[in-house]
């Protein structure tokens, strides 16, 4: 597994476990799916929920610069030093998959400028159902879609949807206004993932993202186990 | 040496983030200078023999061995855009970052120490390109190439120009590669004698302006 | 070596004449420069260069130094535009400004524009070197044609040091047998004047001036070091003046 992974080359590049100095970074997930499933309010209820008993930073890969960035700002979820906004010349997928320099960057400036960091979470700009992280970047990855995009999204799979470490389904308040069969999305989720965990959630229910926010607790405590 | 080696460096594909910059297209574009395969050629002519031999120029020196603190500052002095000069020794450490991974060395190391904030892309493009075995007229090459390939593929997702037309552009500048490259190499043999003052400062002050201009717009696809 | 052009050469000294005023020790001209002085103001002298206008033409080669010694200050125009025109020599012509502001000394280096002419071939070359605590205001302007008319060559460059460390160097080449692209979208674009105004403060070390733009075609930005630049390209000569002169506001009175 990549929690252990190290290898010959100089530190600091891609997945080290460790930084330079021989500290252990911070655990990076990564959160990705397609444009207004509610990945920015995903991490902005993530911010929330943990900021009191974690230190932890944002990256936002934004199709037009700096919107998610501004957002997170504009909501107040961090303080200004801890949110960092990469440019990505129209494909967040090729800055978080095929050319990830840019995002480790933005990773390793803010655990020097504002670290130590317990947790990194870098968002993907909205782009297809096919885009996925790089594991030279993010140690694990959720992918977000929602009910209103259709019910159907999760049988049809795709690498999003088949292979990220969690798989959340938002805006679950919404299913009974868009015909959307809740029931039959989980079922097709299951035989997708092959076990992997899928959250429901709706971020204006009382539980919110609690669900979530226990899964990253469990995904931290086994990196720094 | 492999002379294969520039092709793994010069490709579009190297993870060095390129992709997110525009070389001044999306400015252009913006402002309606660039808005075909014609006024893209003109527009990447244009930058060839501007940006594009200077680029060549400190690549080929830093290739050949010249002390790249040196022709950092004269990089520096050639660029005097502050959004340039913060994008290419963004790019700079980009690109350190995947050609220490990929030719890991000593020399590399050297360099990520002295400029832990990055240094200007082309001086780091020389080095690497020495890491991988190759020479100055190679590294010229992959600069000059890189300088015009750049705002080629930023103007096909800007205007979504036929990729086809696009690369046809690029095709046709093939002669006037070949001389840039070879300037470039010529100016780098003169600096060993006369140092840095001896390499091209040739300007584009579009593309000094637009890229401040740039800079500050709020909504933008690319980084520069 | 029938026809190898005139060289002509203008020398410009300056020193502190110990009252609070600048004397100029040296004030020579050959050949079509002559500097002569004007009436200053208050601790600074000023020079005009009358002639530059005649000038050069193909095969020519003028010269202009000035020195600025310790604390003096020396302000420098011309009296005309210069011209750039063919000549019956063959080849380029050459114009080379050799500038240099000693410790505290102050140096306003202020031409009237440069305009390169239909057939015409002239490399201009500024080399400016300060020390420390010198400062500097330098115009350059240069006009790609006289009304209507097709450029000549023109090839320009300008090399800043201070302390001895090269804060800028660019070259400009523009009009026929120029390196392709010249007029494109990357470079001038149609545009047909095109200038610089250097400024060097020595407390822009400590604070440098914000980068600003006054719409697409110019920008004022800090260089490298104490110094700031204004570049612009203005589609004639005027609106060039008065972008330069709006840039200049921008960075405040010296």
């Amino acid at each position: 597994m990549h929690l252990d992974h190290t290898h010959d080359g100089p530190a600091a590049l891609g997945a080290d476990a460790r930084r330079p100095d021989g500290t252990r970074r911070a655990l990076r997930i990564g959160l990705g799916g397609p444009v207004g499933s509610g990945k920015t309010a995903t991490v902005a209820a993530l911010c929330r929920a943990l900021r009191e008993e974690l230190s932890l930073a944002v990256v936002t890969n934004d199709i037009y610069t700096r919107e998610d960035a501004e957002f997170l700002l504009r909501h107040a979820v961090l303080p200004p030093e801890r949110i960092t906004a990469v440019e990505t010349g129209a494909c967040p997928h090729t800055a978080i998959r095929d050319d990830i320099s840019a995002n480790l960057e933005a990773v390793e400036d803010l655990e020097d400028e504002t670290g130590p960091l317990d947790l990194v979470l870098v968002e993907s700009g909205g782009d297809n159902l096919t885009a996925t992280f790089s594991k030279g970047l993010v140690d694990a990855q959720i992918f977000v879609i929602d009910v209103a995009g259709g019910d159907d999204i999760p049988r049809k799979g795709g690498p999003g949807v088949t292979t990220a470490d969690l798989l959340v389904v938002n805006k679950t308040d919404l299913a009974p206004y868009v015909g959307s069969d809740l029931g039959r999305m989980a079922a097709d989720a299951e035989a997708q993932r092959g076990g992997l965990p899928v959250v429901f959630q709706s971020l204006r229910s009382e539980t919110g993202v609690a669900d979530v926010a226990a899964w990253v607790r469990a995904r931290l405590a086994a990196w720094t186990a | 040496m492999s002379r294969a080696a520039l092709l793994v460096l010069a490709d579009g594909r190297f993870p060095a983030g390129g992709h997110a910059h525009s070389g001044g297209a999306e400015e252009a574009v913006k402002a309606g200078r660039v808005t075909d395969a014609a006024s893209l050629a003109d527009f990447c002519r244009g930058r060839l023999h501007t940006t594009g031999l200077v680029s060549a120029s400190l690549a080929a020196a830093a290739a050949a061995g010249t002390d790249p603190a040196a022709l950092d500052a004269a990089a520096d002095a050639r660029t005097p855009s502050p959004a340039l000069r913060t994008a290419a020794r963004r790019l700079g450490r980009q690109l350190l970052r995947a050609a220490r991974a990929t030719w890991p060395g000593a020399e590399l190391d050297a360099l990520a120490r002295r400029f832990p904030k990055g240094a200007h892309q082309p001086v780091v493009l020389g080095l690497v390109a020495r890491a991988a075995g190759l020479g100055p007229l190679d590294a010229a090459y992959c600069a000059a190439y890189e300088s015009v390939s750049g705002p080629a593929t930023a103007t096909v997702r800007l205007l979504s120009l036929d990729p086809f037309d696009a690369t046809a552009v690029l095709a046709r500048l093939a002669p006037e590669l070949d001389r840039v490259a070879d300037r470039a190499v010529e100016a780098a043999r003169r600096v060993a004698d006369e140092g840095v003052d001896a390499l091209p400062a040739a300007s584009a002050p579009l593309l000094e302006t637009g890229a401040q201009a740039h800079a500050g717009w709020p909504v933008r696809l690319f980084a520069s | 070596m029938t026809s190898t052009g005139v060289r002509a050469a203008a020398r410009i000294v300056a020193r502190g004449d110990g009252r609070g005023g600048t004397a100029l020790p040296v004030l020579e001209g050959e050949g079509p420069l002559s500097p002569r002085r004007t009436r200053g103001s208050g601790a600074e002298a000023r020079v005009v260069l009358v002639g530059a206008m005649s000038g050069p033409l193909g095969g020519d080669r003028f010269t202009v130094t000035a020195d600025v010694e310790t604390g003096a200050r020396l302000r420098v125009g011309s009296a005309a535009a210069t011209l750039a025109l063919p000549g019956q020599a063959k080849g380029e012509a050459r114009y080379d400004v050799r500038l240099r502001a000693g410790e505290e000394a102050e140096l306003h280096w202020l031409p009237e524009q440069l305009i390169s002419a239909r057939g015409s071939d002239l490399s201009v070359t500024t080399r400016v070197d300060l020390a420390a605590t010198a400062r500097l205001l330098l115009r350059e302007e240069q006009v790609l044609g006289r009304a209507g008319e097709e450029p000549g060559r023109l090839t320009s460059r300008l090399a800043l040091r201070i302390a001895g460390r090269c804060v800028l160097d660019q070259e400009l080449s523009c009009g026929p047998g120029a390196p392709g692209g010249w007029d494109g979208p990357a470079v001038l674009a149609g545009h047909r004047a095109v200038g610089q105004l250097l400024v060097a403060r020595p407390e822009f070390a400590e604070r440098p001036p914000p980068p600003r733009t006054l719409g697409t075609g110019a920008a004022v930005v800090p260089l490298a070091g104490p110094a700031a630049l204004v570049t612009a390209v203005a589609p004639d000569a005027l609106r060039l003046r008065r972008l330069l002169e709006e840039a200049l506001a921008l960075l405040g009175q010296d």
